[in-house]
């Protein structure tokens, strides 16, 4: 798919074929767009408390901690807090643990939530995507058709229910919210097999004798490609709420894991005498969530070639 | 369009088969001998054997699989394993709630992600523009769950004794109570259709209070259903939000737009008549979607406003391993999601007479 470069006399080839670069114009749009700037700061700044948690969190997240006051408010020395009191950003959670500690260790767990689920619904999405849309037929008919009854149940509720089958737990939640996303990608990667499949590109591969497997992976599916780059953004972002959400009804992750989700649920009765113990885990819920649904709208914009020449 | 209602109702019969597939599947799925999850450990052989022989469980799967799909086309979704009940009475009792809570959660979304839609295309790069958009992205960010536990916050606590003061949880005041309205009306044990329909209309504290003239009553559980409504409603509206600008700006973008501009017609009618009408279809679409979305908002808002509707009672039953009680909430919260489905598509038909000849 890459572009020939045209050949205007005044600048070299290189240049040329730099600027035209398909890959390099879509990265430029993408960090010229204004929401995806703000998406890519705050994932930024999550990356970096998920890789170095250990080095930015003051306390352990999971040991309570002695001589505190449980569910006590924040202590900030710039903010006038006593000097010789133990500093505590957000405050001090149920379990006499600090919260901060806890919602910098729960970054970590939020992003390995939203890329593990993703990946394995892209995974399992695209095969079947390209067996139905590459082979079709009756097999079409069968996953498809399958895939809409899945679609058929508001997707937490089937989640839900596939929790009630598996059992509570982290695992078992991901496995859930995992295949409720499957749908999505397959009726993706399936649309984008069958806008090619019949172009001259693909008969003339085959002409020249590839196999179906070869043209199936080399010529058909990175077509899929850029649709899936967006949709897999957006889907990290609904990943990572409905853990949250299956957390906080108590059939997600168990005590005492620094999940946000779970942290809401277990502080959910005291918002009235500690509301910080709920604000906080939902502010990082919604800014993570956030930052991938803003660099899904970017990508989108940036990878779309309608707009490439308004440069959003 | 009569025609197309009946072909899009023949379509639905393979989802509806799928549906009970697959609830039929999720439970035969679950670990253990269904004798010992239903009966408890203690069962015997012999006690265990009669549990299957009189439910079924020694037939064949697809002999099972018919009886399932029987019993449930005569309304008949088995008894609940905690307290023995009727599911279908449970539902009766529990559905008006989450239908009233998601009706309203619809309406504030729908009447207000229009409204500020519209607002945004008209003053599109403006600052209300970028502030609604940037407002949007935050709105489908937003855990359900956390925004209603900041929504009972701010009105129960930060604003208490001031007029915008609203009840942080439950279904109705203390002192207020639902009067069934077989009771009201003189009518001794009715069963059947006539019971679940009156248990429907008893239940819907609303409907209740108009039917039985006490407004307080009507009042009441509209002031309790404000704040849920709001956090389940915030998301969708944010998408409606989205949806409604870029449509309204396709259209604007078009010749016909402008036509009616040099044909000198006032903006505004240009606006109402020519391109709201034209952005309807994109806007009602992601209405119906949203409806999924709204249910599932209705569980997680249930259990934190305790309020008594299907929701927190699945919550209860899946925690309490009630699966009969789980199958039966599934399939009929399934088949509303359908067939809310079916009325967008019928409403394309409407708006759209081209839909109607495809």
């Amino acid at each position: 798919m890459t572009q020939q470069p045209a050949s205007v006399p005044v600048l070299s080839a290189e240049s040329i074929q730099q600027r035209d670069n398909p890959y390099i114009m879509t990265v430029r749009r993408l960090f010229q767009h204004r929401s995806a700037q703000l998406g890519m700061a705050l994932l930024g700044i999550l990356i970096i408390c998920a890789i170095f948690a250990e080095q930015i969190a003051p306390f352990d997240p999971i040991v309570p901690l002695k001589n505190v006051k449980r569910r006590d408010v924040a202590c900030i020395h710039l903010l006038g807090c006593p000097a010789e009191q133990q500093e505590h950003l957000m405050g001090i959670d149920g379990n006499s643990r600090d919260l901060f500690s806890r919602i910098i260790f729960g970054a970590r767990l939020s992003l390995i939530i939203g890329i593990s689920t993703v990946s394995f619904a892209i995974i399992i999405g695209c095969f079947l995507g390209a067996i139905a849309g590459f082979i079709g037929g009756w097999l079409d008919d069968l996953i498809m058709r399958s895939l809409d009854v899945l679609m058929a149940f508001p997707s937490l509720l089937l989640a839900i229910a596939i929790v009630a089958v598996l059992g509570p737990g982290l695992i078992n939640a991901l496995l859930a919210i995992a295949i409720i996303e499957i749908p999505i990608f397959a009726r993706v990667v399936r649309a984008s097999v069958l806008s090619v499949k019949e172009l001259d590109f693909i008969s003339a591969s085959r002409s020249l004798g590839a196999s179906e497997l070869r043209i199936l992976l080399t010529r058909i599916l990175p077509n899929a490609l850029t649709p899936l780059i967006v949709q897999g953004t957006l889907g990290i972002a609904s990943a990572i709420l409905s853990a949250a959400a299956l957390s906080f009804l108590g059939l997600g992750a168990e005590f005492p894991t620094p999940e946000w989700g779970l942290m809401l649920g277990e502080e959910r009765n005291s918002v009235f005498n500690a509301p910080h113990l709920v604000f906080f885990p939902g502010i990082a819920i919604m800014l993570t969530v956030l930052s991938f649904n803003l660099i899904g709208d970017g990508l989108r914009d940036a990878l779309d070639p309608r707009l490439a020449n308004h440069g959003a | 369009m009569a025609q197309f209602l009946v072909r899009r109702l023949f379509l639905v019969l393979p989802v509806l088969l799928g549906i009970l597939l697959v609830t039929f599947t999720i439970t035969r799925l679950v670990p253990g001998d269904p004798c010992y999850v239903m009966l408890g450990e203690h069962a015997t052989e012999s006690t265990c054997n009669e549990f299957k022989a009189r439910f079924g469980l020694d037939k064949s799967l697809p002999e099972q699989f018919i009886r399932y799909v029987m019993n449930i086309s005569q309304g008949d979704f088995g008894n609940s394993l905690k307290d023995r009940r009727p599911i279908t009475t449970i539902i009766a009792e529990r559905l008006p709630m989450t239908m009233e809570l998601t009706f309203f959660a619809m309406m504030f979304a729908s009447v207000f992600g229009v409204v500020l839609g519209v607002v945004s295309a008209l003053n599109r790069n403006s600052f209300i523009d970028t502030l609604t958009m940037l407002g949007a992205n935050i709105g489908v960010s937003m855990p359900v769950f956390w925004l209603g536990l900041l929504l009972a916050y701010i009105f129960a606590l930060v604003l208490k004794d001031t007029p915008f003061q609203l009840p942080p949880s439950g279904r109705l005041s203390a002192g207020m109570s639902l009067v069934p309205l077989a009771k009201t009306w003189g009518i001794e044990n009715p069963t059947g259709l006539k019971a679940f329909v009156l248990s429907l209309l008893s239940y819907s504290a609303i409907l209740n209070g108009l039917l039985t003239g006490n407004y307080a009553l009507t009042l009441d559980a509209i002031k309790h259903l404000l704040l849920p409504a709001t956090a389940v409603g915030t998301i969708s509206l944010a998408v409606i939000a989205r949806m409604t600008r870029s449509a309204l700006l396709d259209v604007l973008g078009q010749d016909f737009i402008r036509t009616a501009r040099a044909k000198g017609l006032k903006y505004s009618l240009v606006i109402q008549r020519h391109a709201l009408r034209n952005a309807l279809i994109p806007i009602v679409t992601i209405i119906g979607i949203q409806t999924g979305g709204l249910l599932s908002g209705a569980v997680l808002t249930e259990t934190i406003f305790s309020l008594p509707g299907v929701g927190s009672r699945m919550v209860d039953a899946i925690l309490g391993r009630d699966y009969p009680v789980v199958q039966g909430f599934s399939v009929v919260i399934a088949l509303i999601f359908v067939f809310t489905n079916l009325i967008v598509d019928a409403s394309y038909a409407y708006l759209d007479p081209r839909v109607r000849v495809k």
